[in-house]
């Protein structure tokens, strides 16, 4: 089902146990956090893993998507499955614009170009009024599922944030094993050679990442519903090197890598919060040992070594 | 009080020679990025840090050792660009065969440890830095005041960038940088020493970035995170300009730090956003770049 081998079958079933014990043993708000960046370094993968699209400017998907949500949360009082649609729809249409200037450009100018668009977001961001600048959108009332069932518990809401994560997560491994994501790896093994065979490949890139934006505006707007809160860490580009560094730290090109990697890149910040500052320098050298000693990521690593795609 | 387009003349020039000064930063990065870039195949994304380790080597240098700003000036190019022998002798040489994104991310983490370093040591309030003697006071122009570091600051930044350009492009050294770029084997093959100048290619990169650090000294304060703000309007500009030409990368640097001022004149709100709005005006018109070959 959904294209998994029997190795991923199993790896899937063990996330699936996981993501139910796991609220019974730790903090569930940790977990969401976890969860919900899980999702956004997906999203990333997909683009980074697959299509071989180095975007360096996710957290503006991410961070509009969290604001929209937040919004509309707050302010129209929409229920918490609307928001947070209508964040990933932001962060889809903002996908389409960012998008089809940037795959104009290939390699490093691609994740340069993202990199300063999600900079101008920032600005925009900074200034507009309904983001209420430095102070953000705060007190964000998670609200009722369909109007019907409470989210103020955070087991309730923890249940929302994880059916959320592995349909998101299903529906990115769907993506990536049809026959549309066959052409997305085509494209990033040899593009001029997919482009001889009758792909219109710039279509292809920009479908995929525009998908990438929508489920990085999903997961925004999941995490702004967590916190109660949208702010601009959401969409600034320490935010964009975190996803960066999550994914890298899996695996890229790996479908478990960067749930994994998001799990250890938040649990290091929670258990290590007594170091303070010093977070950044311990995340710079994990960024210089990856690249230089560990590029495939743990997952990458293990599935190497067992001989399996994981 | 003249007026120019309903604006007062003394606003329009101290905005325009703000617009200089920043735009003298663009050009000295973009120029270093550049030159990086076509010898190691790598956007060096610790730029912006090391041009911030200049500003702090500066700080240092007078508040430790009482070495005023003339030393700092030749000192502390020459401290980081030796610091940029070392990064590259062991760890960026380990990335020549792999893709080029991973060049990206490695610099991007050398830069966060960077920054992580100095704010834990200094905090991220910034510290100042005195205008040395010499350059302190200003000129009355008749039309503008004019403070004499900024003016030096401009002057300083254009006789670099062209004093750069001419070795590369009228020098044997600069010939011999210019077919290495083009074809290493060969230029190997022929007798150069090809690693050797790999690797002072990026410490004179890096090293203009420390110098443009040390300018900036005294205009900003000395401050961690001086450095990460600017490198993405770097990009930019240097996604703007393309990074085949060096006289191409100073044009833009300097022109789109005047377009920066003049937008603070007439519409302040773009101010932060114009240089990233021309990107993509660019990126429409001339997707290669306004210096680039088509790719």
């Amino acid at each position: 089902m959904f294209g998994f081998s029997k190795e991923q079958g199993i790896a899937f079933l063990l996330l699936l146990i996981l993501v139910v014990v796991c609220p019974f043993v730790l903090y569930p708000v940790f977990l969401m956090n976890v969860l919900c960046f899980a999702l956004l370094a997906c999203a990333f993968n997909l683009l980074i893993g697959y299509v071989g699209l180095m975007s360096f400017g996710h957290a503006a998907y991410f961070g509009m998507g969290a604001y929209v949500c937040a919004y509309a949360a707050k302010v129209w009082g929409l229920t918490p499955e609307v928001c947070v649609l209508l964040g990933g729809i932001t962060g889809g249409l903002l996908g389409v614009v960012f998008g089809w200037l940037a795959i104009r450009r290939q390699g490093i100018y691609f994740a340069m170009i993202t990199l300063a668009l999600a900079q101008m977001n920032y600005f925009f961001c900074l200034q507009a009024p309904f983001t209420h600048g430095e102070d953000g959108i705060q007190q964000v009332p998670r609200g009722a599922l369909f109007g019907i069932f409470s989210l103020a518990n955070d087991r309730a809401m923890y249940v929302f944030i994880a059916v959320l994560f592995l349909f998101f997560f299903l529906l990115i491994h769907r993506i990536v094993h049809s026959p549309f994501g066959q052409v997305l790896k085509a494209i990033r093994e040899n593009e001029p050679r997919a482009t001889s065979l009758g792909y219109r490949t710039d279509d292809y890139k920009l479908i995929a990442f525009i998908l990438s934006c929508f489920i990085a505006g999903i997961a925004g707007g999941a995490k702004a519903l967590v916190f109660g809160i949208a702010t601009l860490t959401d969409v600034n580009f320490e935010t964009s090197g975190e996803i960066v560094l999550m994914t890298l730290v899996g695996g890229m090109g790996t479908i478990f890598g960067p749930g994994v990697g998001a799990l250890v890149l938040k649990g290091m910040e929670n258990y290590l919060a007594g170091i303070g500052s010093w977070v950044t320098v311990v995340q710079g050298c994990i960024f210089v040992v990856c690249v230089l000693a560990f590029r495939r990521g743990i997952i990458g690593e293990i599935g190497a070594r067992l001989k399996l795609v994981l | 009080m003249f007026m120019i387009f309903g604006y007062p003349v003394a606003l329009l020039f101290g905005q325009l020679l703000l617009g200089l000064i920043n735009g003298a930063f663009y050009a000295l990065l973009s120029l270093g990025l550049a030159i990086i870039f076509g010898m190691l195949n790598i956007i060096n994304f610790a730029h912006g840090a090391l041009f911030m380790v200049g500003a702090f080597v500066a700080w240092m240098l007078q508040n430790y050792l009482g070495l005023d700003y003339w030393w700092a000036l030749i000192l502390s190019p020459l401290i980081v660009g030796a610091f940029a022998v070392v990064l590259e002798k062991t760890v960026i040489c380990r990335l020549y065969r792999i893709d080029h994104l991973y060049g990206l991310l490695l610099t991007f983490g050398l830069a966060l440890i960077l920054e992580g370093l100095f704010r834990n040591e200094y905090g991220s309030s910034g510290l100042p830095y005195r205008i040395p003697q010499a350059l302190s006071g200003g000129a009355n122009l008749g039309f503008m005041f004019m403070p004499l570091y900024r003016g030096w600051v401009v002057l300083v930044a254009v006789v670099t960038c062209l004093a750069v350009w001419l070795v590369i492009e009228k020098t044997s050294i600069g010939a011999k940088l210019r077919a290495a770029t083009e074809n290493p084997g060969l230029v190997q093959a022929f007798g150069v020493n090809v690693p050797r100048m790999i690797t002072l290619t990026y410490a004179a990169g890096v090293a203009l970035a420390a110098f443009a650090g040390v300018l900036a000294a005294p205009i900003y304060s000395v401050n961690p995170n001086m450095g990460s703000n600017l490198i993405i309007v770097v990009f930019a500009v240097v996604v703007i300009g393309g990074m085949g030409s060096i006289l191409g990368s100073i044009v833009t640097g300097f022109g789109l730090g005047v377009a920066e001022g003049l937008t603070k004149v007439f519409y302040p709100q773009a101010s932060a956003t114009v240089i990233f709005v021309v990107m993509v005006i660019v990126l429409l018109a001339r997707p290669a770049g306004l210096f680039g070959k088509a790719a």
